[in-house]
C-alpha cells in the first residue's frame, strides 16, 4: 500500500479539486461582474455625459428591471437648464430655444 | 508610516485569529508598534488567543461610540511592550458598529501605531466588510481545500470593490497566507498543492504555515505561536511572513515531507 502510494497516484484527489474549482470560479467571477453592471454603467454613462454637460452624479439613475421574459434598462439623467456648454455646436439649437424662452419671459 | 492590515478569509475556522495574533506578535518582535483589533463583534476570540481575556474592560464599540477613550480600551501585551490589543464587544451585536465609528477609531490608531492588524469575522457581511474597509494591506488566509479557496476568491473580489482604497481607484495590496498545510498529504496528491491554489487565486504568496500541533498548544495557553514556541515550523513561517510584509525579500519554502524513505515505505499511519 505504502509502496503504491510512493509511485502511483491512486489516491490523488487534488487534481479533481483543482479542476472543479477552476470551473466553478470561472462561472462565479462572471456573475460577480454582472452584478456590478449597474455600477459600471452608471460610471460610464456619467463619464460620457460629463464630457459635454455638467451633471450631478446623484442625478444619474441607472436601474435594471428583470422579468421572466425580458429585462428593462432604465437610465434617467436630470440636467440643469444652464448646464450645456455654450461652445458645443450640438447645443446651438438648445441655446436658441432658451434665448427664445427668456426673450418671451422678458 | 502607519499601515492598516486586514486578516480575512470568508470561511471560518481557517486560522484568521491565530494568524492575526501571530503576525501581530511577529511584527512587534521586529520592533514595530502594533495594535491588533478584533472585529468579530459578538464572538470575540482574539483576547483569548492572546491570553488577555481577563483584562478586557472596554472594547472597540465603546471607543467607536465615544463611551470610552482609545487608551482606556487598549490592552498592552504582558510579553511584548509594543503590542496592544483592542478587543471586540461580546455583548453587542454586529450592527452596533458603523462605518463612521470604525473610520474614527482606525484614524486614531494610525496616529499611534506602525501596524494596525484587523482580525476579520468570517463571512462576507457587514462585520467582514467593515474590517477590510480602511485596509491598505490584506492577508487572505486560506487552507488548501476547495471551500476555503472558493471563499477566498469571493473575499478577493470584495477587497477589489468594497474597500475605501478600491473606491478611490487605488489597490489594496493582497497576500495569500496558506495555513494548515500538510506536506505529506499534498505529496500524496490528497491536498491541493501550493501551485494549484496560487494559480487559481492569482495573488502573491506571503507564506505557508504547516499544520502543527504547536498552534493548538499555543492557543490553549493564550500565547501567540511566535511567543509560545519560536522554533516551531509554524512560528518560523509566521515570522518570515511578517518580514515579507515589511518588504524583506525572502523566498517562500514549500514544506516537504521530511520523513525518511524507510518510514515512507514501511511506516503505517495510526488512523
Amino acid at each position: 500500500m505504502n509502496i503504491f502510494g510512493l509511485f502511483g497516484r491512486r489516491g490523488a484527489t487534488a487534481p479533481v479539486a483543482r479542476e472543479r474549482l477552476q470551473i466553478l470560479l470561472a462561472h462565479e467571477r462572471k456573475s460577480a461582474r454582472a452584478s456590478n453592471l449597474i455600477g459600471v454603467l452608471h460610471k460610464e454613462v456619467l463619464a460620457a455625459i460629463s464630457k459635454h454637460i455638467a451633471v450631478d452624479p446623484d442625478k444619474v439613475m441607472v436601474k435594471m428591471h428583470r422579468k421572466a421574459d425580458m429585462s428593462l434598462l432604465e437610465i434617467d439623467i436630470e440636467i440643469d437648464s444652464d448646464a450645456a456648454r455654450p461652445d458645443d455646436p450640438a447645443f446651438d439649437e438648445n441655446d436658441a430655444l432658451e434665448d427664445d424662452l427668456s426673450g418671451k419671459a422678458a | 508610516m502607519s499601515k492598516t492590515l486586514v486578516v480575512t478569509s470568508g470561511k471560518g475556522g481557517v486560522g484568521k485569529t491565530t494568524s492575526t495574533a501571530a503576525l501581530g506578535a511577529a511584527l512587534a518582535q521586529l520592533g514595530h508598534k502594533v495594535a491588533v483589533v478584533d472585529f468579530d463583534v459578538g464572538l470575540r476570540n482574539l483576547d483569548l488567543v492572546m491570553g488577555a481575556e481577563r483584562r478586557v474592560v472596554f472594547d472597540l464599540i465603546n471607543v467607536a461610540q465615544g463611551d470610552a477613550k482609545l487608551h482606556q480600551a487598549l490592552i498592552r501585551d504582558k510579553r511584548l511592550s509594543n503590542l496592544y490589543l483592542l478587543p471586540a464587544s461580546q455583548t453587542r451585536d454586529k450592527d452596533a458598529l458603523t462605518e463612521e465609528g470604525v473610520q474614527q477609531v482606525i484614524g486614531e490608531l494610525r496616529e499611534k501605531f506602525d501596524w494596525i492588524v484587523c482580525d476579520s469575522p468570517a463571512g462576507i457581511e457587514r462585520g467582514a466588510t467593515l474590517a477590510m474597509r480602511f485596509a491598505d494591506v490584506a492577508v487572505v488566509v486560506a487552507n488548501p481545500e476547495v471551500s476555503s479557496v472558493r471563499d477566498s476568491d469571493r473575499i478577493i473580489g470584495l477587497l477589489d470593490a468594497k474597500t475605501e482604497r478600491a473606491e478611490r481607484g487605488e489597490r489594496v495590496e493582497k497576500h495569500l497566507l496558506l495555513t494548515r498545510y500538510d506536506a505529506q498529504r499534498a505529496g500524496r496528491g490528497e491536498m491541493l498543492a501550493v501551485d494549484d491554489v496560487l494559480e487559481i487565486l492569482s495573488i502573491p504568496l506571503l507564506g505557508i504555515v504547516p499544520e502543527s500541533e504547536e498552534v493548538l498548544r499555543a492557543s490553549n495557553v493564550g500565547s501567540p505561536i511566535i511567543l509560545h514556541n519560536a522554533m516551531s515550523a509554524a512560528a518560523r513561517a509566521y515570522m518570515e511572513a511578517a518580514k515579507r510584509l515589511c518588504g524583506e525579500e525572502l523566498p517562500v519554502k514549500i514544506p516537504t515531507d521530511r520523513r525518511g524513505l524507510f518510514v515512507r515505505l514501511f511506516g503505517r499511519r495510526a488512523a
